[in-house]
């Protein structure tokens, strides 16, 4: 029997490998991956790996014991460059050909790259893979001034390591605030103060035209005229989906990611996806679709996937949570606060430790805690149980929100 | 590196190597001991890494409380799995020699 091939050795492509042996399957199973390295954690690279805190034996997500023990075929370096879904065959780039008869796409997503003139200069830096990571790790001890373009996570969990180690940090966001796109602007303004008080500069609402230098980065150019001094530009400007592959097979495509249902299966019975490359139902909210960059959404939906591949189902339904640790701020989420209607803050946000609670049509959608594990833990608990919090009652931080409702 | 030992939920016991310097949910998760899900990855997150660590070990491997940041005990104490007196959530719990041999049970509810 040919097996199932694994299109991406990330997190989620390892987590779909490991669930079909959970669940019993006994044929091959091969994931490949482009990267020369075997699954890691991503998420460190932007802040524990690049503080020095963690090294790439330590993000690597299973020992290669493990791999073997479970017969999972580890093809690495080595991209799927091309899928024949009639006759079961994907060939690499070095013209590997592996057979399958189900296929599970976690392509993964690539960095979004700044369109702008002097952008391919030596110093301009992205952080999505090992490689990425490792060469700006090399660079920073020289640099002095780090300019940060994109004030999403990414961008913001990096200008921090780079401010902790001692750098000159500015980070230029084009919208008028910071991570605007998942948070609400309560929460923004204090990611802003928080940046500021440590001595990094915001500069909002401005997009970068150029950067400047000769050989290396010296700077970069906005919109205002203005140049921003720069030994290293580091941009952080959001992903987008690979679906080459997919586009390829002909799947369903939808705001350029693949379409699955909440079996992770997509428009073609003999593939499964699941991770960053997916647009997907909101697992609490079904009719919404939504796409989720994180490591519980690629764990969750990668095991659904390694269900639809045996020909079981088991929808992903869980409560989606995030986090993003910046300097001593402990960011915790749980639910997806897109469509909120109301917001109530809890704490103060100038203590650094509040929560965020969003509200639609009256129930409670999702939380932000910054510095408050107890709230995000019970609210991504009561989420999971349907439950709501009432929004007149939650204000009081000294009151635990486990106290205001039974579970 | 240290021997150490997990019994998992089903009462299984599973002897592996740990790096000095790793912690040991990290260790369980590279060597697929079951039950160990460590959701987070290590950052504090979730308590999907709870064991009870053995009596005869809780000394050398420390309580949570013993942290400076006290994000470790209000995890543990919102657990799904009761919190017991040796309870630690092990990606917190950092592999040194001394703790060659270390025993524990991982909890039967990871949350």
């Amino acid at each position: 029997m040919p097996g199932v091939v694994i299109v991406g050795a990330c997190q989620a492509g390892a987590q779909t490998a490991v669930s079909l042996r959970e669940l019993g399957y006994e044929g091959t199973v091969t994931l490949v991956g482009a990267e020369p390295s075997s699954p890691y954690a991503r998420p460190p690279l932007s802040k524990a790996y690049l503080a020095g805190a963690a090294t790439a034996e330590s993000l690597s997500l299973r020992n290669a014991s493990f791999y073997e023990a479970q017969r999972i075929d580890l093809v690495l370096g080595d991209r799927v460059v091309d899928v024949d879904l009639d006759g079961g065959c994907a060939t690499t780039d070095s013209g590997r050909r592996l057979p399958f008869d189900r296929l599970a796409l976690t392509t993964g997503a690539r960095v979004m790259r700044l369109p702008v003139p002097g952008a391919d200069l030596d110093g301009v830096l992205y952080l999505r893979d090992l490689a990425d990571a490792d060469r700006l790790a090399a660079l920073l001890p020289a640099a002095r001034s780090v300019v940060v373009v994109g004030g999403g996570f990414i961008g913001l969990e990096a200008a921090a390591v780079c401010r902790a180690k001692g750098k000159d940090v500015t980070v230029v966001e084009m919208l008028p605030r910071l991570v605007a796109r998942a948070v609400a602007p309560e929460v923004s303004a204090f990611y802003q103060q928080a940046h500021e008080r440590r001595g990094t500069r915001v500069c909002l609402g401005r997009t970068v035209t150029e950067i400047v230098g000769q050989e290396g980065v010296s700077g970069v150019r906005l919109d205002d005229g203005s140049e921003l001094p720069a030994d290293l530009v580091l941009v952080g400007i959001g992903v987008r989906p690979r679906v080459e592959l997919a586009e390829q097979m002909g799947l369903e495509l939808r705001q350029g990611a693949v379409v699955v249902d909440q079996c992770a299966r997509t428009s073609d019975p003999r593939v499964v996806a699941a991770g960053d490359c997916t647009l997907l139902p909101h697992p609490l909210d079904p009719g919404v679709m939504v796409r989720l960059e994180s490591v519980q959404n690629a764990v969750d939906q990668a095991k659904a996937a390694a269900a639809s591949l045996l020909g079981l189902e088991q929808p992903y339904c869980s409560v989606p949570w995030f986090w993003s640790d910046q300097d001593d701020l402990k960011l915790q989420i749980a639910g997806l606060s897109t469509g909120y209607e109301e917001v109530v803050v809890r704490g103060e946000p100038d203590s650094e430790r509040f929560s965020a609670l969003y509200y639609r049509a009256g129930r409670l959608i999702a939380i932000d805690c910054v510095n408050r594990t107890a709230d995000y833990l019970f609210v991504r608990r009561l989420l999971g149980a349907g439950g709501t919090l009432p929004a007149d009652l939650v204000s009081d931080a000294d009151v635990p929100l486990k106290s205001l409702v039974d579970v | 590196m240290a021997r150490i030992v997990f019994v998992d939920p089903k009462g299984v016991s599973h002897e592996v190597q740990g790096a000095i310097g790793a912690t040991v949910m990290d260790t369980a998760v590279k060597n697929g001991v079951p039950g160990i899900v460590a959701e987070c990855g290590g950052f504090l997150s979730c308590a999907s890494c709870h064991v009870y660590v053995d009596d005869a070990w809780i000394d050398r491997v420390g309580r949570p409380e013993d942290a400076d940041d006290p994000t470790e005990a209000e995890i543990l104490d919102d657990a799904m799995a009761e919190c017991q007196p040796g309870s630690r959530l092990s990606c917190q719990v950092v592999i040194t020699e001394e703790l060659d041999g270390l025993l524990v049970r991982v909890s039967p509810e990871q949350f």
